[in-house]
């Protein structure tokens, strides 16, 4: 059924060379965990990718019931982790998967130094490499903030106080966060709008470059 | 893949175990444990979206409304409060209820909301609809028992009563079971 189906789209828009591209390319020995068991630090990224997705399908679905306002946020939390049926496994996955992306990320870019895999010709992706790993921290920086409660306040409360310890321009980023001259209700609003639109649109534009970027230039060799 | 399969299928002897080969068992193995893993992460996901589909309707409680010696053959409003649960808000919204006396003295309750598009009628408030609800939105108006007579489609709804200790009780809101 399954094939008959795929045929029938492949005759008319010719499919197959298209994932072919993406899905069918060479994995060099020195990277490849069956001959080299050591080769798993090259799974590094692809488990950031992966954890990334999960990020991005729990977060949708959480959406689905939380509420950024200062009144609401917190018992809508409430609600969806203890109400709703398998809230705590979906706000779990997204809570550990944060942590967790920030982990693998860390492991992949420590692989790729210590591998020298950000020399040349390579330079421009561990460019847009920490580009990502800095919209990764703006994400869970602002994804902090949305259960709006003590933790949440106070955490947020301090990094603000960090960002605008920065010289001259400290006194407008921290303004520009807060949304105002407090951490209140037009910071959650704001928060909200940059974890699940801005940054994740940056995200996934950076992450087309990764990727476009490793395919055309391919894996570096082996040490 | 498949030109692999039937390739291998051609060649196998008459009476021959039928046999599986390498890449199918890997195919179904890997695909099998993907699939696997993808609805652990699915599964959850998906419940959790479907959640207010399945959860049970919850009974509305009986509302002590009026007592019972206010109600007359002619309908007068009653407004009553009832608890509300959504989510994580709980609010007590006020609602409306014409309650009268029918020809038999059996007491019975509207809901105001007309049935076109969900304007409030009122009792008598047209002169050319005398004793009828007349809905300001549209003209849809309706006798005193709630039947339809003009553009709305259905009968006003009904709410379950419930007479005790001489007060006057109001239930689940339904459809008119007074008029057809």
């Amino acid at each position: 059924m399954m094939k008959g189906v795929y045929n029938w789209i492949d005759e008319r828009l010719d499919i197959t060379p298209m994932w072919r591209d993406v899905a069918d390319h060479e994995v060099p020995e020195h990277v490849n965990p069956a001959h080299h068991f050591s080769a798993f630090v090259y799974c590094f990224g692809g488990l950031t990718f992966f954890i990334t997705l999960i990020q991005i399908l729990s977060g949708m679905f959480l959406t689905m019931y939380y509420v950024p306002d200062i009144i609401n946020a917190y018992k809508s939390v409430d609600y969806l982790q203890h109400k709703v049926a398998f809230g705590v496994i979906v706000r779990g996955m997204h809570h550990w998967g944060a942590s967790l992306v920030i982990v693998m990320m860390f492991l992949h870019t420590l692989r790729v130094f210590f591998t020298g895999s950000y020399k040349a010709p390579r330079e421009m992706n561990w460019v847009v490499g920490m580009l990502i790993f800095f919209v990764m921290l703006g994400l869970g920086f602002t994804g902090y903030l949305l259960p709006w409660d003590n933790k949440a306040y106070f955490a947020t409360q301090v990094g603000i106080k960090i960002a605008a310890s920065v010289p001259y321009l400290g006194g407008y980023i921290q303004t520009f966060l807060q949304g105002g001259d407090i951490v209140g209700a037009q910071t959650l609003t704001r928060f909200f709008a940059l974890h699940v639109f801005f940054l994740p649109a940056v995200l996934l534009a950076l992450l087309g470059g990764h990727f476009y970027m490793i395919r055309k230039q391919g894996i570096a060799g082996p040490l | 893949m498949s030109e692999n399969t039937s390739h291998s299928h051609s060649e196998r002897k008459p009476g021959a175990k039928r046999e599986m080969s390498r890449r199918q068992f890997l195919a179904y193995t890997l695909g099998g444990t993907t699939g696997f893993l993808a609805a652990g992460v699915i599964v959850p996901m998906v419940r959790f979206a479907v959640d207010p589909v399945l959860q049970p309707k919850s009974a509305s409680d009986w509302v002590k409304v009026v007592e019972e010696s206010k109600i007359t053959a002619e309908p007068k409003s009653f407004k009553f409060q009832v608890h509300q649960v959504d989510g994580w808000y709980e609010s007590d919204p006020e609602l409306e209820a014409w309650i009268a006396k029918d020809s038999s003295g059996k007491i019975f309750a509207l809901n105001p909301t007309c049935k076109h598009l969900g304007c409030t009628v009122n009792w008598n408030n047209n002169p050319s609809y005398k004793d009828q609800y007349f809905c300001p939105c549209h003209g849809a108006h309706y006798t005193k028992e709630g039947k339809n007579l003009a553009v709305a489609p259905a009968p006003l709804d009904e709410y379950d009563v419930k007479i005790e200790n001489g007060f006057v009780y109001l239930g689940e809101l339904h459809a008119n079971s007074i008029v057809k």
